[in-house]
């Protein structure tokens, strides 16, 4: 038997210099290029609008006056008033429909639910602006049912609202149907044999357990209505809200500085409700155990019949503006001549770009969607696997990594044209090209994306790399025989959401596009400004061909991706 | 002990030579994330073809050696030489290492074939001589007819032999096992630390396993490293950290005992409980001064019972609870209305004893095996 070993040394042991491997200097070289990026296309273009902000036009530091000015406009206070009240006053509506909606998905036996997820998705992937030409359609000067308005106009706070209802109902929808799916039984059937009734368990159970996800549901709503610019471009008439703001103090005043300021304006509502978002997750994600036990309901006619009749509802409503947007792209003349026509989608009639706004839009999205996939998912791979180099750098990465979600589109589309547009900015010469727009895409909607990819890397065994390692297989080898075959259902998801968002997104272009990369979803207000309502539901109604014909594909696909990945899932 | 035909298996070291150099040497290893210190001045040798446990509560440190050792988390200071050769900085991928986690760490999406093969790349291994030693390794671990699964259609010991095969695929002078047998469940586990000893000792592989289960590491290991709160608190044999422990936490920690609180008594080599007075031969105890306060560990299988009168220098005990276990009983004792002990004796002496609860017998230990320290030591 070999003898215990005698105490070392009596000098104090010298400290280790770690040499970095080769693996290891490539995990740092991502990390400096994701940080670059994010340096370029988030962090600066919002310190130049910070600046702006309290710059004159000749760049003078001029300190406060610009808030002062905007403070003491009358015009702008109301249309931040209003921006909030049609906010608010949205959110009170859908929320409680999703709720409904959501609930009749995940606890009740009602039959089509796939039918009915799937209905519930269409308005996401139409552009804000499709459910605005709907609601002209149907209650405009010339609609056909004008008359149940009672003499109340559509193009004001009534129509903003209606199309916010379309276009954010299945993002909250969405949230809620994830917080109420993740249901202990447990509680249930601890509540059941404690003899608490139906409504006592609603309110013990069922509503303390999605309480975060109400919240998160809530304050997403109003984040994206405060935001949105297509929706009051092209149903607000004279209603001015922050967004409507923004672009006419830029667009149609040139004034940058007041613009600037406009966009600051529109920031602090987006990022008080990120953070209370933030807050909201945290505790959401402490309340479900990894021990409990999935909830399934069970069949009920009191229950399962008033909210299949709910679900059916709504779900017609979304179809019939749907329908009513494209019938309407196929009138000849309405509400006059109501025979049908494919006139209407020769573009070039109407603007000068034709259908090549669509190709621009496809190229864009789809540039945006691949070098988006790639750079967010490797990003987040060096976070989650390289972090243990330590540094600030990691951290200060993550936190850029989670910005994005508090930006909107505007601000950082007029952030962009401030900072890429100063003439000593070297990458000035990006303006006008399709880059900028694709650089803009990316970073808009990097959050979400960003997330998605943590979220499924965070699911791999966090020794992998170390087994790697110690059979001397080289990182990238690992990381494309093992992390992202396993991944590549998560990679598409990623992919697909951004081509789907940068495809129907007109907030963070319009300043963006240059004479000859004039997006789609801008074509679209550009013929509604025109009058060529027609021709801009044409536009909307052919995006929405694109996008859903993506997402098809991907579910088309996913057939093709799990044979050739995911077999192992199989037992 | 190593099998005699280990030698010739072994790649690194014969028997004869190893004593004077040890395969594996920690010199004084510290680790510290951010300001709480993992490891404080660690020191141990491996020798070759020798299978050691890193054993001791969570958080001792133990996996952090480990880890230090493979190069995942390098050492803040110190040295580790591995076969002569300097390894403390060197990244994971420049050391000669297998190690086998927790989890596993199967890729999930490879076959079980895919996976054994997965360090067997570059030039030195052309398909046909990979092809050779995959299926090798797989019949080595008794998984040939598996070959084309995946993971997730393995058992849990499956899975984790699976794990040992691509350890072991690059022929690596040290084999890592952290909490191999954990996730397992007990008869598995049983059988399986077997089955990777006697692997162990056929391919004489130089072996550190990091467990917190006693038994494990006393049943498959040469030497037991006992850590506690980032320091050794001893190495040993099995037989040694149990029989010998040189501490109050290694005689607590290793095995059961009862303990209590005593002074060093006259005459010489005897002690007397503080609380009841209770009075025991100590061999321990012949080196400490008289009045010195010491803890005092008692095996339960060291605690002699006998019917009353029938026993020298016996105390009188009564049982208050009887535990069958099966090959042993366990007794609760109590001595002066108040003193717990525990004893084990075979069922068919409870039955001729007659120690059922509420019976008085006279209990006695041997003075070689009362464990005794001194309580500032």
């Amino acid at each position: 038997m070999p003898e215990a070993p005698l105490a070392g040394a009596p000098a104090l042991p010298a400290p280790v210099h770690a040499r970095a491997a080769l693996d290891r200097r490539l995990l740092v070289a991502g990390l400096w290029i994701a940080a670059s990026v994010l340096t370029l296309g988030l962090v600066l273009p919002l310190l130049t609008l910070l600046v702006r902000a309290f710059e004159d036009a000749l760049g003078h530091f001029v300190g406060l006056v610009n808030f002062v000015a905007y403070a003491t406009a009358p015009a702008l206070l109301a249309a931040a008033w209003n921006s909030l009240w049609t906010a608010a006053l949205t959110t009170v509506i859908v929320v409680p429909l999703a709720f409904g909606y959501a609930y009749a998905l995940t606890r009740s036996c009602m039959p089509m639910k796939g039918l009915f997820r799937a209905i519930m998705l269409i308005p996401v992937l139409a552009p804000s602006l499709l459910p605005a030409l709907a609601l002209i359609y149907l209650f405009g000067n010339q609609g056909m049912l004008r008359g149940l308005l009672m003499g109340e106009s559509i193009y004001g706070p009534i129509g903003i609202v209606f199309a916010q209802v379309f276009y954010c109902f299945p993002h909250a929808a969405l949230i809620l149907a994830v917080s109420l799916s993740m249901a202990d039984a447990r509680l249930y059937e601890a509540a059941e044999v404690l003899r608490a009734g139906r409504a006592r368990i609603f309110g013990t159970v069922t509503l303390p357990g999605a309480r975060y996800g109400l919240v998160s549901a809530a304050v997403v709503v109003f984040t994206l209505v405060v935001t949105d610019f297509g929706i009051p471009k092209v149903i607000g008439g004279q209603f001015p809200v922050l967004a409507t703001d923004v672009y006419k103090q830029v667009v149609g005043l040139q004034d940058f500085n007041m613009g600037a300021v406009v966009g600051i304006v529109l920031l602090l509502p987006a990022v008080a409700a990120f953070l209370l978002d933030r807050w909201a997750q945290g505790k959401r994600a402490a309340t479900f155990s990894g021990r409990a036990v999935p909830y399934v309901p069970k069949p009920r006619a009191g229950r399962d019949g008033p909210l299949l009749a709910l679900c059916i509802g709504i779900a017609l409503v979304l179809l019939g503006m749907l329908g009513v947007a494209i019938w309407g792209s196929l009138i000849r003349f309405w509400p006059y001549k109501l025979s049908l026509t494919l006139d209407n989608y020769d573009f070039a009639r109407f603007d000068a770009a034709g259908w090549e706004s669509l190709l621009v839009s496809v190229r864009m999205a789809g540039l945006a969607a691949v070098i988006g996939a790639v750079l967010v998912f490797c990003t987040a791979y060096v976070l989650e696997r390289g972090a243990r180099t330590g540094g600030t750098l990691p951290g200060l990465v993550r936190f850029a990594a989670t910005v994005p979600l508090a930006v909107p589109g505007l601000v950082l589309g007029l952030a962009f044209i401030l900072f890429f547009n100063h003439p000593a900015n070297p990458l000035g010469i990006l303006y006008g090209t399709i880059w900028i727009l694709v650089l803009n895409s990316v970073i808009h909607f990097y959050t979400v994306a960003h997330l998605t990819a943590v979220t499924a890397i965070r699911q791999l065994d966090p020794e992998f790399e170390s087994v790697g390692a110690s059979l001397k297989v080289p990182v990238w080898i690992t990381f494309g025989r093992v992390t992202v075959p396993i991944c590549l259902p998560a990679i598409l998801d990623i992919a697909v959401y951004i081509f789907v968002n940068a495809m129907t997104t007109v907030s963070a272009v319009i300043f963006l596009y240059g004479p000859d990369t004039k997006p789609a979803s801008v074509a679209v207000v550009h013929m509604d400004e025109a009058g060529q309502a027609s021709a801009a539901a044409a536009m909307a109604v052919t995006i929405l061909a694109v996008t859903t014909g993506v997402k098809l594909l991907q579910v088309a696909t996913n057939g093709l991706v799990d044979r050739a990945t995911q077999r192992w899932r199989r037992r | 002990m190593p099998s005699p035909d280990a030698a010739v298996l072994r790649r690194t070291g014969a028997d004869t030579d190893s004593a004077a150099a040890p395969y594996l040497v920690v010199e004084q290893v510290s680790k510290s994330f951010g300001t709480t210190l993992a490891l404080e001045r660690v020191s141990l040798e491996v020798t070759a073809g020798e299978f050691v446990s890193f054993l001791g509560p969570s958080v001792c440190g133990k996996t952090t050696l480990l880890r230090a050792i493979a190069g995942l988390d390098p050492a803040t200071s110190g040295r580790i030489t591995q076969a002569g050769r300097d390894i403390t900085g060197l990244p994971p991928a420049a050391r000669d290492f297998g190690i086998v986690f927790q989890s596993y760490a199967l890729f999930p999406n490879l076959t079980v074939a895919e996976n054994v093969a997965y360090g067997l790349r570059g030039p030195a291994w052309p398909r046909p001589r990979r092809a050779q030693r995959v299926e090798e390794l797989v019949s080595l671990v008794g998984l040939a007819e598996h070959v084309r699964k995946f993971p997730a259609q393995l058992s849990g010991g499956q899975q984790q032999r699976v794990a040992l095969a691509r350890a072991l695929a690059n022929e690596p002078g040290l084999l890592l096992l952290d909490e191999p047998l954990s996730a397992l469940d007990a008869i598995v586990r049983l059988h399986l630390r077997q089955e990777i000893r006697a692997l162990q000792r056929r391919l004489g592989v130089t072996t550190i396993m990091v467990t917190h289960d006693q038994e494990e590491a006393m049943g498959v290991s040469d030497r037991v490293v006992v850590m506690s709160r980032g320091r050794i608190a001893q190495i040993g044999t099995p037989e040694e950290i149990y029989r010998a422990p040189s501490s109050p936490f290694v005689a607590g920690f290793v095995g059961r005992s009862t303990q209590f609180e005593a002074v060093v008594d006259a005459p010489a080599g005897s002690v007397r409980a503080v609380d009841d007075g209770l009075r025991l031969q100590a061999e321990s105890a012949r080196r400490l001064l008289y009045g010195t306060r010491v803890q005092v560990f008692l095996r339960p299988e060291d605690v002699r019972l006998g019917v009353a009168g029938s026993l020298e220098r016996a105390f009188p005990v009564t049982v208050t609870h009887l535990e069958f276990l099966g090959p042993v009983c366990r007794l609760s004792l109590e001595f002066a209305g108040r003193h717990r002990l525990e004893a084990e004796l075979p069922p068919e002496l409870v039955r001729t004893l007659g120690a059922l609860p509420g019976a008085v017998l006279d209990a006695t230990v041997p003075a070689d095996r009362v464990l005794v320290f001194a309580a500032d030591a």
